[in-house]
């Protein structure tokens, strides 16, 4: 009991050091690459090539004041972002980062994943909800509906790389893969849940509740100073995270040539994390209806057809 | 911070340099911390407006000393470049987001018409406040009509 109580702690403490080093390596990976996507350099002058730029944003960040509002609800207010970061957190408890580099493995691995991941919006929507700000609800509002929408697609294509494994526990989804990846039989599956991926972290080309040039900044546009990096932060971990899950469900996880080990999961999350930020900095933002009609008349159709070719291969194959 | 200090304890400390060295060395990173991540606000009053957008894109890049970040969002930013003529008429909106900008904040006043009004300052004009310092503290001034970019990165490092 002892053991698992410490072992638990040293993973606690693990995680959150690594998720917040990673975030902040992140944020200057995504100012790196837009800077060179947009033929400029990018920061330069803090540290070598820049590479401490983000510790002085944290640094500054710390030392600003902290606004509440005078309408806001304070408690609600003060709770979102914390609520924000929590589920990026949790879920780093499944992440199969080797074979023998998982905290829990969980029976219902995949299924814990998913749920924890929707627990993202409702700390979106208090944040919205709680400034008392027509941007932050309007934002949160939308942010919810994508959210909800694209979390049908992606689900569905989840099923069906289920459906192929047979079990939900992370370790042998990607015990699985030895052979053969799972994009090559599920192809359909990996692009749908990369563009569900997208929109579930509001990134670009889905990034409409932050729509800056009509929203100022979206659900967190009272927040400031330290309150803000959380949600800030929050973003580029959500980005990592859906690296991770893509990598153990679609990419073979630890597997690779030569030696199987950690670095090809690390590897392979990090392409993944460069191809959303490309992705971002080269496509414009789509219009909200056009978000919703992509997730309703072309995602989801494609998504059952596929659960449905799915099974019915299954079924003649067994 | 100081006033909670206890004057024997500081005489004390004196000798050995500990707290004074702790002190300075806080506000200090402190200071490298804000000097290196000066946020702007995203807001442009007039043809200034097209220099500021120039220094921030791919030729002069105001990202190379972390200020590329510009926010849409008073309170998450930290500089507000006053780029262009104040009209009577945007100057109460000026002030307010101000306000609504967290502390510590600082204002660049760019352009001639920021500064006093620039070929706008006539006897008799009704419609433009001259300079922006009637309004709220400018930290640094950047001359000209536009001022290059240049001159805009000059002054944000200026007042850094
Ligand atoms: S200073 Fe000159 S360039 Fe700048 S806003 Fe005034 S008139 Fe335009």
């Amino acid at each position: 009991m002892i053991n698992i109580a410490i072992q638990i702690l040293i993973w606690a403490v693990g995680i959150i050091a690594v998720v917040t080093v990673n975030a902040l390596a992140l944020v200057y990976l995504e100012r790196k690459v837009s800077a060179h996507i947009q033929c400029r350099l990018g920061p330069m002058q803090v540290g070598f090539h820049g590479l401490l730029q983000t510790v002085a944003d944290a640094v500054k960040l710390v030392s600003k004041e902290q606004i509440i509002p005078k309408n806001a609800d304070k408690v609600l207010f003060i709770l979102a972002p914390i609520l924000a970061f929590f589920p990026v957190i949790v879920l780093f408890v499944v992440m199969p980062f080797a074979p023998n580099l998982i905290c829990r493995d969980l029976n219902i691995g995949v299924l814990y994943v998913f749920s924890f991941a929707s627990l993202e919006v409702i700390a979106i929507f208090m944040a919205g909800w709680s400034s008392n700000n027509k941007y932050s609800l309007l934002g949160a509002m939308r942010s919810v509906a994508q959210v909800v929408s694209y979390e049908v697609p992606l689900l569905l294509a989840v099923l069906a790389v289920v459906l192929v494994i047979g079990s939900l526990k992370m370790s042998e989804v990607v015990q699985y893969q030895h052979k053969i990846w799972m994009i090559f039989l599920q192809p359909a599956a990996f692009l749908i849940f990369m563009m569900g991926g997208l929109a579930d972290t509001n990134r670009s080309p889905f990034d409409i509740p932050e729509a800056e040039s009509e929203l100022i900044a979206g659900f967190h546009t009272e927040y400031s100073g330290m309150r803000f990096a959380l949600f800030f932060l929050s973003e580029y971990s959500n980005v990592f995270l859906v690296s991770c899950i893509a990598t153990a469900l679609f990419l073979g996880g630890w597997y690779g040539p030569f030696v199987n080990g950690i670095h090809w999961f690390v590897i392979k999350v990090y392409a993944l994390v460069f191809v959303m930020m490309w992705v971002r900095w080269t496509l414009p933002r789509l219009r909200p209806d056009q978000l919703m009609n992509f997730c309703w008349k072309i995602l989801t159709p494609i998504a059952i057809l596929n659960l449905l070719v799915t099974g019915v291969v299954l079924k003649l194959v067994h | 911070m100081e006033m909670n200090v206890n004057p024997q304890q500081a005489a004390a400390h004196q000798k050995d340099g500990l707290m004074g060295v702790v002190f300075a060395s806080l506000e200090k990173l402190l200071n490298i911390g804000r000097a290196n991540s000066l946020w702007p606000l995203t807001f442009g009053l007039h043809c200034c407006a097209i220099e500021m957008m120039a220094a921030s894109a791919s030729r002069f890049d105001l990202d190379r000393f972390g200020a590329g970040v510009f926010r849409g969002s008073p309170r998450q930013a930290d500089l507000m470049i006053v780029a262009g003529t104040v009209s009577r008429k945007m100057a109460p909106r000026i002030k307010m987001l101000y306000d609504q900008m967290p502390a510590p904040k600082y204002v660049i006043a760019m352009g001639g018409c920021a500064m006093w009004g620039g070929p706008y300052q006539y006897d008799g004009q009704y419609a433009i406040i001259e300079g922006v310092d009637r309004i709220v503290p400018a930290d640094v001034h950047v001359p000209g009509c536009p001022p290059r970019p240049e001159g805009l990165i000059e002054g944000l490092l200026s007042s850094a």
